[in-house]
């Protein structure tokens, strides 16, 4: 029953960021027993240890786990270029988010939609502070909080090169991240994990990020294809992936890194850690199977590339459940993800006409939204979820809904800005004989492969 | 001196080459290669979007011979790619005016 009731309560990874600091900060009419129990906290040692492996763990699905995904995509011509766009951005990423991105986020006070700039350049934040987990009186290290979360703003904003790969400029991705994370991205993180976040206390369900990251990123590289517009050729020309044996490599690291950003969105190493990496397995594995099978159905051979797409559409929907499903919910929204993902990229693309490159609105953004939504019936005791017995899905799938409608018309609106911004700066894509010869000897005047 | 051309399939290449070596030829040149005769190509898929590939992978062998070792080459060739299925490939053979052998100086039969 209290597990049930937290999972509702704290909405999955909630962001409770409880420093000392904050509360000597407090205002002296703050109840006293919350005073005496945020001073009473400690730092758990077993916590900790599992939070720096699960940081450095989403690390290793950014560099070289995405960049891999997505430069095995590419053409042969352009590989170097995915690989440094992938690179690029995500370290620019980490930087801003110690200068004011944590701040933004996560700072101590703030509204419904933004924290505050009390924390820029980590002030006030040293090796003693720390960060409030789901238990009362636990405690991480405010460091390692700062870091997990970091890796995810980072992924977030690496995840959209993949629907401007191939055409867009590096000086222009690295441009549009810096406005996208400031006016998109820490926005919408304060509002759907900071305590008075606005998505937060509507009591969404958002256990890693499904509207964070996936609707985020998603919806982003949409906007930014549509921006940028199709590269040449397409969909004449041939633009078969160069190498699947990269994009399975990629595949595996981003697999075995996800176990890090779901089971170390519990922040500690408890049950519901461990239920989340068992979830992250099996949603996983039917992506996988049912991809495949909607390839076979539709009178196709089954792909690698098939049971790529699926493994990270099942990743991705399983995001915002890992904590919040049972096994054999993770298992249903898995397949349910693949199967929608696969109708959308392979059948309403084409009818779109859109060039997202690596489809990274057709697997995050599609498979964030069925995530997300299904998120509300994972719960339900019936399909071995942690909700409670009056639980009510459908009450919480409106809310669900709400979530996931303020993400896709917010990321819309501020990449819109970010892109367009990015694109008068920096003139947004390549010429065209740097598109034809390659972004590798164009922009970075190497190959990625001499042989 | 005859030079002899074979397009074959690649999986066969071991196979012409010890046939070939068989009947006394004593060196060639073999390289990767794409074409399309009857043999169309075939399709792929990459989620969804699917390609049409008009050239198949094939193996070209190319060595200059006696104009006495030629047609048992020809045949050796012949019988050790033959898989009766569409695309097992094509033989031809070119009158070669000379030949030298860079080394040693020596020309046409003696050269190869």
């Amino acid at each position: 029953m209290t597990f049930s009731l937290r999972n509702i309560a704290t909405a999955g990874l909630a962001a409770i960021v409880a420093t000392p600091a904050f509360a000597m900060e407090a205002p002296a009419n703050t109840a006293p027993a919350v005073a005496a129990a945020e001073a009473a906290a400690t730092i758990a040692k077993g916590d900790t240890a599992w939070m720096i492996v699960a940081t450095v763990l989403v690390m290793a699905m950014i560099v070289p786990g995405v960049a891999l995904f997505y430069g095995g995509l590419a053409r042969t011509k352009n590989m170097a270029s995915v690989l440094t766009q992938v690179l690029c951005v995500a370290s620019l990423a980490m930087i801003i988010w110690v200068i004011y991105g944590y701040s933004m986020a996560f700072g101590d006070t703030g509204n419904a939609y933004i924290a505050d700039f009390g924390k820029v350049f980590l002030k006030g934040v040293t090796a003693d502070s720390g960060a409030a987990t789901f238990s009362d009186g636990v405690e991480i290290p405010e460091y390692i909080f700062i870091a997990f979360q970091m890796t995810f703003a980072a992924i977030t904003a690496a995840l959209i090169v993949g629907g401007t790969m191939e055409r867009a400029k590096l000086s222009t991705m690295m441009v549009f991240t810096a406005i996208w994370l400031t006016i998109v991205y820490f926005p919408i993180a304060h509002m759907v994990w900071a305590t008075g976040g606005l998505i937060f206390e509507w009591g969404a369900l958002d256990f890693a990020g499904g509207t964070v990251v996936h609707i985020n990123a998603g919806v982003s590289a949409l906007v930014g294809c549509l921006i940028l517009g199709k590269r040449v050729g397409y969909p004449k020309e041939a633009m078969p992936p160069h190498s699947l044996t990269m994009t399975l490599i990629g595949t595996g690291l981003l697999w075995v890194g996800w176990f890090g950003f779901n089971g170390g969105s519990e922040l500690e190493a408890d049950g519901v850690a461990t239920l989340a990496v068992l979830n992250t397995f099996v949603a996983t594995a039917a992506g996988v199977l049912f991809w495949m099978l909607g390839e076979t159905i539709s009178g196709h051979k089954g792909s690698l590339l098939g049971g790529c797409s699926g493994a990270i559409a099942g990743l991705v929907a399983v995001t915002p459940a890992a904590g919040n499903s049972g096994p054999f919910g993770a298992i249903l929204i898995g397949a349910v993800a693949a199967l929608v993902c696969f109708w959308f990229v392979t059948m309403m693309k084409p009818r779109l006409g859109l060039d997202d490159t690596a489809d990274v609105f057709g697997i995050h953004g599609i498979g964030g939204i069925v995530g997300s939504l299904g998120t509300a019936f994972t719960m339900l005791p019936g399909l071995g979820g942690p909700g409670a017995e009056d639980y009510n899905a459908m009450a919480q799938l409106v809310i669900q809904a709400k979530a996931v409608g303020v993400a896709i018309v917010w990321a819309a609106i501020g990449a819109a800005i970010a892109w367009f911004i990015a694109k008068l700066i920096t003139g947004g894509r390549v010429s065209e004989e740097v598109e034809r010869d390659g972004l590798d000897l164009g922009e970075h005047g190497e190959r990625a492969y001499n042989y | 001196m005859k030079l002899i051309v074979a397009i074959i399939k690649p999986f066969k290449l071991d196979e012409v080459v010890d046939a070939l070596t068989g009947v006394g030829v004593t060196g060639l040149t073999v390289s990767e290669a794409k074409g399309f005769g009857r043999q169309k190509g075939h399709t792929e898929v990459y989620r969804g979007a699917e390609y049409d590939t008009s050239f198949v992978p094939k193996v070209r062998i190319e060595t200059v011979v006696a104009d006495d070792v030629a047609p048992k080459a020809v045949e050796a060739i012949a019988a050790a790619a033959k898989t009766d299925a569409i695309g097992d490939g094509k033989i031809f053979s070119i009158d070669v005016s000379s030949a030298l052998r860079i080394r040693t100086g020596e020309t046409d039969d003696t050269a190869l």
